[in-house]
């Protein structure tokens, strides 16, 4: 018997794909896996602060505008973080922010990658015409800085009525947000695809007599979607500090607790020696951001080893 | 060589005009007639007209030479930008912030620029060691605190607490005074991410063949480093340094907001609290054009550092 045969009576070893291939290296870092859990939590947190919305559980975080004390208690064993001017929770505040936080850099993201990806899959994989006006879309929006780009849609969506729907508080936000971050992964995309369309897959696509649409959509972007998740576990870093910044701007939520809200009330109270409610804020956003900086590395060290950062 | 530059600025126009239309989009079709929110409450309906005549806002949007969409070019073009809610023109608010802000933002660019590139040539040399490892953990915590805790902390400690440095702007203070702590905090902040783009940039450097032979021929660390990786390492650094300057002009919201700073950023937070679009308009329109002049400036500084890029 032949060595080949030999192999085959055995049956063939698993192969793994790069989804397995990727987890299981992530797996093995303790670090990652702790920050991991750490964005979980996070997320857990705005989900059940949702639910208890929804269900009008009394449950802490949702009662954050109930009067637990005086007002400026420093922090004590009642009150972990102390309280605010109204004498309100500064912990229940900040846990109600994660869902505010949590929400806008979720929709934020989810509006990014669904106009980015298809439109940077199109432009790749049609080129010539169609290619020329998407890229001269995103050039025109990567033309204009980034923050002021946010602002002037954020002010100018801001208790605007569109299609009889009022957008309000996280809605202008995220809209803000979304519709201009979507360059960035456009052009990955793009640029991603360009080189894949001349792949053998495709071509045995093509000669199935696939149309465009099934190639782009079930062959070409499922192909490069590793690349998506990589670029949105880093950029949700900066999704969230864009949230804090303009609710810290007064652009943001402003009948609800929210990270930036409490930064900015603090701006003022420092100097009351009220130190309390900016490092409940502070901690907040530090730990999701340390979390989603090392976990976004280590998922792209994983799924794409020729990104690598040393 | 000049026909490559001529050819390059020809690329800008489609860019600009997107730039133009975008704004017309937003200010102009989304944004809505405001002049009863700029009338205010008891204004009486000649007010309201008189106020839409001066902004142009009673013309018809398209299909006319006199519409607002043409003016709206017409306007850019020329660099008129109206005067904005408080009846000073734009432009002068403009010219009067651009000195302050780039005050600001000079020294801290260049603080980070100086710090970052001859730390990562460092950090780089000593790759692996406890020194890289402590670097990059010290720039991912760095990149985790957000920068309005750094400002806040920093201005109440330095300033306030300690009185090291004023609190606040005021006009007797010399530019160096209240530049000082502003400043001290942007290189701090931004220390963390670009320390972390260099030192990859230099990493992918030094793995290459040159700087093993330059060892071997006997040159010192200094030599090495200061001459032959960072000639080599140009194009990413120039990319990224020539691509910001766009930004100085910007000025710093934040620190600017903070620290009472009269400078570019004030007056867009100001226009953002009392809704000027006029402000922001012309704000993204000159920001947008210095970009892509910059942008410009970038390609041909490729083709200046590395002979192999051609001007095709």
């Amino acid at each position: 018997m032949s060595e080949h045969q030999q192999i085959i009576k055995k049956g063939l070893p698993k192969g793994r794909s790069l989804w397995q291939d990727g987890l299981r290296r992530l797996r093995r870092r303790k670090l990652v896996m702790v920050c991991f859990a750490v964005i979980v939590s996070y997320f857990l947190l705005a989900g059940f602060i949702y639910l208890a919305e929804l269900f009008d559980w009394q449950v802490g975080p949702i009662r954050w505008h109930e009067e637990v004390s005086k007002s400026y208690e420093p922090p004590s064993r009642e009150n972990i973080f102390g309280t605010d001017i109204f004498g309100q929770s500064v912990l229940r505040k900040t846990l109600y922010g994660t869902k505010i936080s949590m929400t806008v850099a979720l929709c934020a993201s989810l509006i990014s990658i669904a106009i980015g990806v298809p439109l940077g899959a199109i432009a790749g994989y049609f080129r010539g015409f169609v290619d020329e006006i998407i890229v001269w879309i995103y050039s025109t929006l990567s033309s204009i800085p980034y923050i002021l780009l946010i602002l002037a849609f954020a002010i100018v969506l801001r208790d605007k009525t569109i299609f009889g729907y009022k957008l309000t508080g996280i809605t202008t936000v995220y809209l803000a947000i979304g519709l201009t971050s979507w360059v960035g992964i456009c052009r990955l995309i793009r640029g991603e695809v360009i080189k894949h369309k001349e792949r053998e897959y495709i071509l045995a696509a093509k000669s199935y007599g696939c149309g465009s649409q099934r190639i782009i959509f079930r062959h070409l972007i499922p192909n490069v979607f590793h690349l998506v998740i990589i670029d949105f576990s880093l950029r949700f870093v900066a999704f969230i500090h864009a949230e804090v910044i303009l609710s810290f701007l007064g652009l943001g939520e402003a009948e609800r607790p929210s990270w930036g809200a409490m930064i900015n009330d603090a701006r003022i109270e420092l100097s009351r020696g009220v130190w309390w409610q900016m490092v409940a804020a502070t901690a907040a956003i530090f730990f999701i951001s340390l979390a989603l900086n090392i976990f976004g590395d280590a998922l792209r060290d994983s799924l794409d080893p020729k990104l690598r950062i040393q | 060589m000049t026909t490559y530059i001529i050819r390059r600025l020809l690329y800008t126009i489609p860019i600009v005009f997107g730039v133009l239309l975008l704004t017309f989009v937003l200010f102009t079709l989304v944004g809505g007639d405001i002049s009863i929110e700029i009338a205010g409450k008891n204004a009486t309906a000649e007010t309201i007209e008189e106020i839409r005549e001066e902004y142009g806002l009673n013309k018809p949007l398209f299909l006319s030479w006199d519409s607002q969409f043409i003016n709206h070019f017409k306007n850019a073009l020329t660099f008129d930008f109206g005067r904005a809610r408080d009846r000073e023109p734009v432009i002068d608010k403009i010219k009067r912030g651009v000195g302050p802000s780039l005050a600001l933002t000079v020294p801290m660019f260049l603080g980070i620029m100086i710090i970052s590139v001859s730390l990562s040539l460092v950090v780089a040399f000593v790759r692996g060691s406890v020194w890289d490892i402590l670097a990059v953990v010290i720039c991912i915590i760095g990149m985790s605190i957000p920068y309005l805790s750094f400002i806040l902390f920093g201005q109440y400690f330095l300033a306030y607490k300690w009185g090291l440095f004023p609190v606040f702007f005021s006009p007797d203070l010399s530019t160096a005074q209240y530049v000082t702590l502003p400043v001290l905090i942007g290189i701090v902040t931004g220390l963390g991410s670009n320390l972390r783009f260099y030192r990859t940039v230099m990493l992918d450097e030094m793995r290459s063949d040159y700087v093993r032979t330059a060892f071997a021929k006997g040159l010192t660390t200094r030599r090495v480093l200061f001459k032959h990786v960072l000639k080599n390492a140009m194009i990413p650094i120039i990319t990224r340094v020539v691509l910001a300057i766009p930004f100085l002009f910007l000025g710093s919201l934040l620190l600017e907001r903070f620290f009472g700073i009269p400078g570019l950023g004030y007056l867009m937070i100001e226009a953002i609290g009392s809704r000027d679009y006029f402000v922001i308009n012309a704000m993204t329109y000159i920001s947008a054009i210095l970009f892509v002049v910059f942008n410009v400036i970038t390609d041909i500084c490729y083709a200046w550092v590395d002979p192999r890029v051609s001007f095709e």
